[in-house]
C-alpha cells in the first residue's frame, strides 16, 4: 500500500508540476498583459499544489528525499504525469484548451478526494480545489470566447481540440495502482469520472461552436511512466538545469 | 525584554496585529486570517500559519516577519508551523481588514463573487477586466463611472 500511495502522490504532484511549468513558459510573452498575469498565477497555484503533493510523497517514501529532490532530480521515466500536460504549449488556444480539459477533470477529482480515507490527501484536495474552481471558470470562459469568436480563433480552437482529444482518455485509464488506491478508499477509480468530464466539456463546446471529436483512442504511458513523449525530456532539461549542474545547490 | 513567564497568548496576538502582510501592507497578518493559532508552551511561543493560496510566495516572508517582530519584543523561543487544513477562506478576513482594504483601493471580497462598489468613487457600476490580478488572491476590475481600474480581493 505504501508503494501504491507513493505512486498515486507522484501522479498528482507530477501533473501539477508539469502543467505548472508549461504555464509558466507564458510568463512575459502572453498575448495581453491580463492573460500573462492570469497564466502566471495559474502556474503559481499549480506549483504550490506540487509542493503539497510531492512533500507528502517524500514523507511516504521515507527515503530521505524532499519535494525538491523529487521535482528536480528525477529522470524523465520516473515522472508520472499525463502525456497531455507535457506536450508543448504551441499557441494560446491550445494552452487554454488543455487547461480546460484538465480543469474539467480536476474539479470533480479533487471534490471526490476531499472524502479520502487518507486525511492528508483530503486536506491537500480541499486546498487545491478552491484554486481549481477558479482555473475552470477562466479556462471554460476563454475556450467559449475563442471558440465562438472569429473564424481564425474558432479554427485554432478546433485544431487544438483535435490535437488534444486523443490524450484525454489517459485521465480515465485505471491501472493496478488505481485499483489498490480505490480499495483503500484513498481515491475513486478515475474511470468513474468520465461521464462528469464529458458532460462539462460537451456543454462548453456547444457554447464554443466546437464539436466533441469522435473516437476514444487514447495515447497512454505518462501516468504509468511507461512511455513519455519526446517533449518531456526537453522540458526537464530546462526546468532541472540548476540542480543538474549544481546538485544540492540551495538559495 | 519580556520575561518568558510573562508571555501570554493575548500579548502575542496583539503584537502580531502590528505585523503587516508583505503584499498588502495596509492589513496585518492577523486581519488577513493567516495566523491560525497562538499557544504558549513553557517558554516557547508556538504560532500556526496557513497560506492563502497553496503557491503563495509570501509564506516564507510572513514567517520571517513574525519571527523578526517577536524577537524585537523579546520573544526568544519561537516555533512557527504551517498547516493547510482547514483551507484558508476570505471569511477569515477581519472587518477591520475589509475596511482597510477598501480604503487602500482594493475592493473587499463578497460571496456574490464581485465587488459591491468602486473603492475610489463608490459607484456600483463596475466591470471585470480579468479573473486574475497582481497576486493570486486578487482580480482586476474597472469602474465605469470614474474609469479607474482597481483590484478586487477574490472570495474563496
Amino acid at each position: 500500500m505504501v508503494d501504491a500511495l507513493f505512486e498515486f502522490l507522484l501522479r498528482q504532484g507530477d501533473n501539477a508540476l508539469v502543467l505548472g511549468h508549461r504555464m509558466s513558459e507564458w510568463c512575459g510573452v502572453a498575448p495581453a498583459l491580463e492573460e500573462d498575469i492570469a497564466l502566471a498565477n495559474t502556474a503559481l497555484d499549480l506549483i504550490g499544489q506540487t509542493q503539497l503533493w510531492l512533500g507528502y510523497a517524500a514523507e511516504v517514501e521515507d527515503a530521505g528525499r524532499s519535494a525538491n529532490d523529487l521535482a528536480f532530480r528525477r529522470e524523465v521515466y520516473d515522472f508520472k504525469n499525463l502525456l497531455m500536460l507535457e506536450v508543448p504549449n504551441e499557441d494560446f488556444g491550445r494552452t487554454l484548451m488543455r487547461q480546460f480539459l484538465f480543469d474539467a477533470f480536476q474539479v470533480p477529482w479533487l471534490t471526490a478526494l476531499q472524502a479520502s480515507s487518507d486525511q492528508r490527501v483530503a486536506d491537500i484536495a480541499a486546498k487545491s480545489l478552491k484554486e481549481a474552481l477558479c482555473h475552470l471558470d477562466r479556462s471554460q470562459e476563454t475556450v467559449v470566447a475563442l471558440g465562438d469568436g472569429t473564424q481564425e480563433s474558432n479554427a485554432r480552437m478546433k485544431d487544438a481540440l483535435d490535437f488534444l482529444w486523443p490524450y484525454v482518455g489517459e485521465m480515465f485509464a485505471d491501472d493496478a495502482v488505481d485499483q489498490a488506491i480505490a480499495e483503500a478508499g484513498v481515491a475513486p477509480l478515475p474511470s468513474t469520472l468520465r461521464e462528469a468530464h464529458r458532460a462539462t466539456v460537451k456543454a462548453a463546446f456547444r457554447a464554443a461552436a466546437l464539436t466533441l471529436p469522435e473516437g476514444d483512442f487514447a495515447h497512454k504511458g505518462g501516468r504509468t511512466g511507461f512511455r513519455h513523449t519526446e517533449h518531456l525530456g526537453h522540458m526537464l532539461a530546462t526546468m532541472q538545469i540548476l540542480q543538474r549542474s549544481y546538485p544540492g545547490a540551495t538559495w | 525584554m519580556v520575561a518568558a513567564e510573562a508571555l501570554t497568548e493575548a500579548q502575542i496576538w496583539a503584537w502580531l496585529e502590528d505585523v503587516p502582510d508583505p503584499e498588502i501592507p495596509v492589513i496585518s497578518v492577523v486581519d488577513l486570517g493567516v495566523v491560525r493559532g497562538v499557544a504558549i508552551d513553557g517558554d516557547t511561543a508556538k504560532i500556526t500559519i496557513t497560506p492563502t493560496y497553496s503557491g503563495c510566495p509570501a509564506m516564507a516572508i510572513i514567517a520571517l516577519d513574525i519571527e523578526t517582530a517577536l524577537a524585537k519584543r523579546g520573544v526568544e523561543k519561537l516555533e512557527i508551523a504551517t498547516k493547510i487544513a482547514p483551507a484558508w477562506t476570505t471569511d477569515w478576513l477581519s472587518d477591520k481588514g475589509r475596511a482597510r482594504l477598501e480604503g487602500y483601493g482594493i475592493a473587499p471580497p463578497r460571496p456574490a463573487g464581485g465587488p459591491e462598489r468602486c473603492p475610489h468613487c463608490r459607484s456600483a457600476d463596475v466591470e471585470r477586466v480579468s479573473q486574475f490580478g497582481s497576486t493570486p488572491c486578487k482580480a482586476q476590475w474597472r469602474c465605469r463611472s470614474c474609469l479607474e481600474p482597481f483590484d478586487y480581493f477574490k472570495c474563496i
